[in-house]
């Protein structure tokens, strides 16, 4: 429970307790920052192991844009979850929705209305029935759920098998390729990135932005004479705030384009190669900018708008939130429809990443994105759980997937070590939970 | 039980509430069995009885919660549907539930505007104003309230109460179903909520009132219901009738008149 510090602590050592009022007083979730202070402790500790590989500008680059695709899931498995339900159909929803866009980019578009590769419209149009496909699927879902009553276990485990199925009737199960060049950006690369210039203008906008929301929060407080942060900690949020954005566009910026795909750039524009080599900086990649772009628009759902409120207050109580006149039902489905958009968002990423439709895309995402929002501080029993921390989440278990690849830990390996913190992290919330609430 | 009699001049006015014939059945136990009874404005009705008499399974019918199986309900004299908690509060029908009824893991103004959020210009929740009705609300009921950000569930028993209090009251109802209003409450803020009671009651708006506690209903009520196995005994007038009769009706489920004079020697035993 994130308000519960000023209530819980004993006064067992002065200083335990100046750092928790410190602490207090700038109002910082503090089960966010154990987590930042956890994932940090796995960056260096793999930095350690593997001799300086992992804290690289490269592998930083490549975890944030492993980790976009099941970040942005997990935004929409924090709702699910909070509200008491569950998704398993997800890679099943990915893996079908992936690739009919790709069908609609590669076969449909091209050769079946006969319009030829490479229309400008191509990827919008892909995108587009991607998007709606996902929403009608996850809406049929959820209206099963939230309607008819049947468990959502149930309803999303039936969802898993019969998305997956159907990949197989389109084109018996073969790989189909190329996608649009245009949607193909979407999946990221060297290509599929802003580059420095781009990305630094994105890092300052971010700094402004963050600046604006303290001051407008600061402003509402005074209006209704609440009480207000001390300036300190007004001040000292908004410099780390902006250190992060700009250290990580920093980070984005120092990983350069591989030597072959520079001089092919070099040659096709002219440009000599000076003898350093030509760098030309990445920057952002494009699904790093969708998962944050989702990640702010899903905050904004699940904490500014009705619907948001909504979904936590049936996680609480189910019972109370019909009583207190919320359609609950509705609610529900909405969750499942949120959910299936995301699906598809993350399935157009990665397919335009593998650069193909197949039909094993997105197969077992569901349990990394389930383990990404519950990592991340979503709570089973409901009604707890945040949008940051899921991704969050995700980042810690992508970090922990490649620092183990880095370390040439065997894959069967891995699982049971991603099992082992999984659940070990989960307990340990769990007690120092029923610890607080005493 | 037909409907209830009125006295004196409430006869020629429109009952504000007037249920007729109520039935609510679970699986074939009539937890409600026929029941009219009707409320007016400015005046408090007392529902009393055994557990598992029906009161609660009545007052459910008319905030949406459970809907009827048979019967009609009457809203200023017209038909009313009532199929669900938003009907009823679109009807000017607020409830203070027995459990509460609180979203558990959001703090007091949420709770408060539940389902009936204050919103900006855009659309966005408007917490701030939220939180400052809430602040207003909570010095009427319970000044000692200060707990603004805590999530409801780590509040105490009496505070709790304040809450789904507060919410009953503050979107102006006209009726009011106060299920077991003061059983977590202490006696000051007992005392705070009889006087709520009594002021809301001076603005006209006619209020339901269960409660174990009989000298609660006989200090507040202008008349008294009482039930007994899912049907209405009888609806007295408060003046015309001693607690011991009322006890009478109660844990027997007869008149006054129809209980022998042993029955009541074993009641007061």
């Amino acid at each position: 429970m994130t308000q519960a510090t000023g209530v819980v602590d004993q006064p067992t050592a002065d200083t335990r307790r100046s750092i928790r009022s410190l602490l207090a007083s700038t109002e910082v979730d503090t089960r966010l920052l154990g987590m930042v202070v956890a994932l940090a402790v796995i960056w260096v500790g793999f930095n350690v192991l593997s001799g300086g590989l992992f804290l690289t500008a490269r592998n930083l680059w490549n975890l944030s844009v492993q980790s976009s695709a099941v970040g942005i899931m997990a935004t929409g498995m924090v709702l699910i979850i909070v509200s008491r339900n569950i998704d398993l159909s997800i890679g099943s929803i990915l893996g079908f929705v992936g690739y009919t866009m790709v069908m609609v980019q590669a076969i449909w578009i091209p050769t079946t209305l006969g319009l030829g590769f490479g229309q400008p419209y191509t990827w919008i149009v892909a995108l587009a029935v991607g998007l709606v496909l996902g929403a009608l699927i996850g809406g049929l879902q959820g209206w099963i759920i939230a309607y008819l009553k049947v468990p959502a276990f149930i309803v999303t485990l039936g969802g898993l098998l019969v998305w997956r199925g159907l990949v197989f009737e389109y084109q018996s199960g073969q790989t189909i390729a190329p996608v649009d060049k245009t949607f193909g950006l979407l999946g990221g690369g060297p290509t599929g990135s802003i580059g420095d210039v781009g990305s630094w203008a994105f890092g300052l906008l971010a700094c402004v932005g963050i600046a604006a929301t303290l001051v407008a929060g600061r402003r509402r407080r005074r209006k209704y004479g609440f009480p207000l942060r001390p300036l300190w900690a007004e001040v000292a949020i908004g410099i780390v705030g902006s250190a992060v954005v700009l250290g990580a566009v920093w980070v984005a910026n120092s990983y350069f384009w591989p030597e072959s795909l520079a001089a092919q750039y070099a040659q096709q524009h002219n440009i000599t190669v000076p003898p350093g080599g030509l760098n030309i900086p990445t920057g952002i990649a494009y699904p790093v900018f969708i998962m944050i772009g989702v990640t702010l628009v899903m905050t904004f759902i699940a904490t500014r708008l009705k619907f948001g409120r909504y979904v936590f207050a049936i996680g609480g109580n189910p019972e109370a939130a019909e009583l207190g006149g919320i359609n609950t039902r509705r609610t529900i489905m909405l969750t499942f429809v949120l959910m299936g958009v995301l699906a598809a968002i993350s399935g157009a990423i990665q397919s335009a990443r593998l650069n193909a439709g197949v039909t094993s895309l997105g197969t077992q995402n569901e349990l990394d994105v389930i383990a990404a929002a519950v990592i991340g501080g979503t709570s089973f029993s409901g009604g707890i759980g945040t949008i940051p921390g899921a991704v969050l989440g995700a980042v810690v278990m992508q970090s922990l997937r490649s620092g183990m690849i880095l370390l040439r830990v065997d894959s069967p390996i891995q699982d049971i070590v991603v099992g082992v913190v999984l659940v070990g992290a989960v307990g340990l919330d769990t007690v120092i939970r029923r610890r607080s609430s005493r | 039980m037909t409907a209830a009699p009125t006295p004196t001049a409430k006869a020629t006015a429109t009952p504000l509430v007037d249920m007729r014939h109520i039935r609510v059945s679970f699986g074939g136990v009539h937890a409600v069995d026929d029941v009219s009874i009707n409320l007016f404005p400015g005046e408090i009705v007392g529902l009393v009885g055994g557990n598992g008499a029906g009161k609660t399974s009545l007052t459910r019918v008319l905030s949406g919660a459970r809907p009827a199986d048979a019967g009609e309900i009457f809203i200023d004299g017209k038909p009313a549907t009532i199929s669900n908690p938003r009907d009823a509060k679109a009807y000017g029908i607020e409830t203070i539930y027995q459990t509460l009824a609180l979203a558990d893991n959001v703090d007091a103004s949420a709770n408060m505007f539940l389902g009936r959020e204050i919103t900006t210009r855009v659309g966005t929740l408007d917490d701030s104003a939220m939180e400052s009705a809430t602040r207003t609300v909570m010095k009427r009921i319970n000044p000692n309230f200060k707990r603004f950000k805590s999530p409801v569930v780590s509040l105490s028993g009496g505070q709790r109460q304040s809450v789904a209090i507060a919410r009953a009251i503050y979107f102006n109802a006209r009726i009011l179903i106060m299920d077991e209003p003061t059983a977590a409450l202490g006696p000051a803020e007992t005392a705070q909520v009889r006087n709520l009671v009594t002021a809301l009651k001076a603005a006209g708006i006619g209020i339901f009132l269960i409660s174990h506690d009989i000298h609660d209903v006989f200090d507040l009520s202008d008349r008294i219901s009482v039930m007994y196995h899912g049907r209405i005994v009888d609806t007295v007038d408060k003046a015309s009738v001693t607690t011991d009769e009322v006890l009478g009706m109660i844990i027997l489920g007869k008149k006054p008149g129809e209980v022998t004079s042993e029955q009541l020697a074993t009641l007061r035993s």
